[in-house]
């Protein structure tokens, strides 16, 4: 029975207002502005909009954000499964440390990945003489990178807990190993890949930065299709047809995402054990096999990202490092890099000082499971729903007049909050939990102790949240850091944040412009990596020691 | 009249069809007198003792103590303390933290806070313990704070629900019997629900019985 003493429901309106108004004007109603100018052109408008889907242009950027989805994922399971049978089943030394490494690219802002591959597969990189670069091949390629460490640890966590006896059942039955696989141990790990699956494939399909860096002009998604016709042919029309045709896409896989996953929550019911072996020596061949093939595409593409920041024209040197100091030529980026980073530690900092402090009062909120907790659940969690690029071109579209009087147009705070739009679903993801494992009734024993409900929150709530609020804070700064699909279509074009300065550089001609791109990536890595592992050391289960 | 006195308490749950826990009951506990509630579960116990405390809204009735009704005052100014079935200590705070936390909102003096949880350390034999960290203790040792928590801003009702159901069989005996000799020693009103006849003998002045939200 839960304390109904709480919250009359008028005030918990009234806190709720916050975020709600929050939401409400700068992902809502851009993305109410995104879908009526689909859908209309003074007046309903369906011809224009069937013309510009039935288009080649769009036809091309379908098929092609299909193909690469689909073999993304592919690559994604074939890599990640056997390797997570050698980092989550088997139980070796230094195990550890190469889990740790592995899910390194998960946390690399896009950019920096798209800057990576380009280092390993442009003209003058190592793998240069393969053609990858601007070719499907070296996308799926990034796009694995990037997503074996979803498949890892998905798929690792259940198979680390999956019961050997009905594996050994089968041995005991007459099926050899390879059967056994098959026909036992495969069909309970389905539900786990199908769910990794899914995820990847959403992911892969709305991946920016990545095809759009490594895609050149040739290879066009919905997502890069969306921003050429904004930046390229400034037909802001076509763009909104085009994000409503993503949004379906979207919601498409994430039904399945959804399915997918209660299932898994459904055969997980069964009995979960310690099912992880020590490694022997007969392992020893796959394990082998297994760590040269991550080695390969995790390392091969930083080393290189790396090796071509220190890379000048006569031999190797910091010349690119110390060129971010400096002022690049007019026309290929309006202020130094250092300044660039600058504005994007800023916006970070505000972006998640937002992001965290409503997602504070969210997971207070959302601490009870009521019909209105409910509601507002699912409201903060939409933005996951909507890739980043319709959050920007919403932003865009709506924010270029003045709101209640404050002139928004190109002005600076735009940048912040489109980040603190895509930040804030994983800051109540990753608070809403913590705040739910507060025992009801302890909150209750301090109200009989005399406390009112605002020091119960003061001495009870918020010393139980203050290490998830701190995880939570370094998420949001590191997402904010990398964002680029959003922040790509708000930030002025004399304000450029790391991302947006890299991704200038990159598509500039000469060595020293490119060399200047490696280096800023080198640097954005550093930050963003730093930050995720200060963060993750406050990672706790709060309540677990009850 | 002094003490508590409850008329026509009732609680409903929402849901359909709504749960009455508690139908219309009637209690009076003079002051110092300590009543066992007993009664299986799940027939209101827990729900009436709640909405005495204010931690459950009464759906109909009235809570009045010395003349005084509190029927809309929040709990944490009703002056009633209670004892949580599994202590609900805070995992963040010491021992000492734990019984200073109704004292240090009762605003009462750093001397005089620290000179009480040492006396209340004394009284659940806990002397010593003040610097532990509430996640060592034994299941027993953690009632015993919860206690002597409840205690220390010396509420002027003093509800424990199931206050041992989750120790076994011999400590609880034992701690039943303690339990009593504390109360009475401190002279506070209590109410205590338990399911456990011998136990609620053991504790209580005098025992009523509930059964499907009426008092019997």
């Amino acid at each position: 029975m839960r304390a109904a003493r709480l919250h009359h429901p008028l005030s918990w309106w009234a806190l709720a207002a916050l975020p709600l108004a929050f939401l409400g004007l700068f992902f809502l109603w851009p993305l109410g502005t995104v879908l009526a100018r689909g859908l209309t052109d003074a007046g309903v408008d369906l011809a224009g909009m069937i013309e510009i889907l039935t288009s080649p242009r769009t036809a091309d950027a379908v098929v092609t954000t299909l193909l690469l989805a689909t073999a993304g994922t592919v690559g994604s399971v074939v890599i990640g499964v056997p390797a997570a049978y050698a980092l989550y089943r088997l139980r070796w030394r230094g195990q550890a440390t190469v889990r740790a490494l592995a899910v390194v690219p998960f946390v690399l802002p896009t950019i920096v990945v798209a800057s990576a591959f380009t280092a390993l597969f442009g003209r003058s990189g190592g793998l240069g003489f393969l053609g990858l670069d601007q070719s499907m091949v070296g996308i799926v390629l990034a796009l694995v990178f990037y997503n074996v460490a979803v498949v890892l640890r998905v798929v690792g966590g259940a198979w680390a807990a999956l019961d050997p006896a009905p594996t050994e059942a089968a041995r005991t039955l007459g099926a050899d190993p390879r059967r056994a696989f098959l026909h036992v141990t495969l069909p309970a790990l389905a539900p786990a890949i199908g769910s990794a699956a899914a995820v990847v494939f959403l992911f892969c399909a709305t991946s920016f930065g990545v095809v759009l860096v490594l895609g050149g002009t040739r290879i066009n998604t919905i997502e890069t299709e969306i921003y050429l016709q904004v930046a390229q042919f400034l037909d802001l029309r076509a763009a909104a047809v085009l994000s409503i045709l993503q949004l379906l896409f979207v919601g498409i896989a994430l039904a399945v995402a959804a399915w997918a996953r209660r299932r898994r929550d459904r055969s997980s019911t069964m009995r979960r054990v310690d099912g992880t072996r020590l490694a022997t020596r007969g392992d020893a061949g796959a394990i082998a096999v297994i760590l040269v093939v991550l080695a390969l595409l995790v390392s091969a593409p930083l080393v290189a990202l790396v090796e071509r920041s220190l890379r000048t024209t006569d031999g190797h040197g910091v010349d690119h490092y110390v060129a971010l100091f400096g002022q690049p030529g007019r026309a290929v980026l309006p202020v130094p890099v250092w300044a660039a980073a600058v504005n994007s530690l800023a916006a970070a900092t505000v972006a998640a000082a937002v992001a965290t402090g409503l997602g504070l009062i969210v997971a207070s909120l959302l601490m009870r499971r009521t019909g209105r907790s409910a509601i507002l659940d699912s409201v903060v969690m939409l933005p996951l729903g909507v890739s980043a690029v319709i959050v920007g071109l919403g932003m865009l579209l709506t924010l270029n007049r003045s709101v209640l009087g404050v002139d928004l147009r190109g002005s600076w705070w735009l940048v912040p909050m489109a980040q603190a739009v895509i930040a804030l679903p994983l800051v109540v993801r990753t608070l809403v939990p913590s705040a739910r494992a507060i025992p009801a009734p302890m909150r209750d024993a301090a109200s009989t102790l005399g406390a009112s409900p605002w020091q119960v929150w003061r001495l009870v709530d918020w010393p139980l949240l203050r290490r998830p609020f701190g995880l939570a804070l370094g998420f949001a700064f590191a997402i904010s850091l990398g964002e680029f699909g959003a922040t790509t279509f708000v930030a002025r074009p004399d304000q450029p944040t790391l991302p947006t300065a890299i991704y200038r550089l990159l598509g500039r001609p000469g060595i020293e412009n490119v060399g200047m791109a490696f280096a800023a990536a080198v640097v954005l890595a550093l930050m963003t990596a730093s930050v995720m592992m200060v963060s993750e050391r406050m990672r706790t289960t709060v309540g677990s020691d009850l | 009249m002094s003490g508590l006195s409850v008329a026509d308490a009732t609680v409903q749950y929402p849901g359909s069809p709504p749960v009455l826990a508690v139908d219309g009951v009637d209690l009076t506990v003079r002051e110092g007198e300590i009543v066992g509630l007993l009664g299986p579960s799940g027939c209101g116990k827990s729900s009436f003792l709640s909405a005495i405390v204010g931690t459950v809204p009464l759906t109909r009735g009235r809570v009045v103590w010395d003349g005084v009704d509190l029927t809309r005052t929040p709990v944490h100014r009703r002056g009633f303390g209670m004892v949580f079935q599994d202590g609900q200590l805070f995992p963040h705070r010491s021992v000492a933290g734990n019984i200073a936390f109704g004292l240090e909102m009762a605003k009462v003096p750093r001397a005089e806070r620290s000179a009480r949880v040492a006396e209340l350390l004394e009284v659940v034999g806990l002397d010593g313990y003040g610097d532990r960290a509430v996640t060592e203790l034994s299941g027993g040792q953690r009632q015993r704070v919860a206690l002597a928590r409840s205690l220390a801003p010396r509420p002027r009702l003093l509800a424990l629900d199931e206050p041992l159901s989750a120790l076994d069989a011999e400590l609880r005996a034992r701690l039943a019997r303690e339990v009593r000799d504390i109360l009475v020693a401190a002279g506070t009103t209590a109410l205590v629900v338990t399911h456990d006849p011998a136990e609620a003998a053991s504790m209580a002045h005098r025992v009523i019985r509930m059964r499907d939200g009426r008092l019997l």
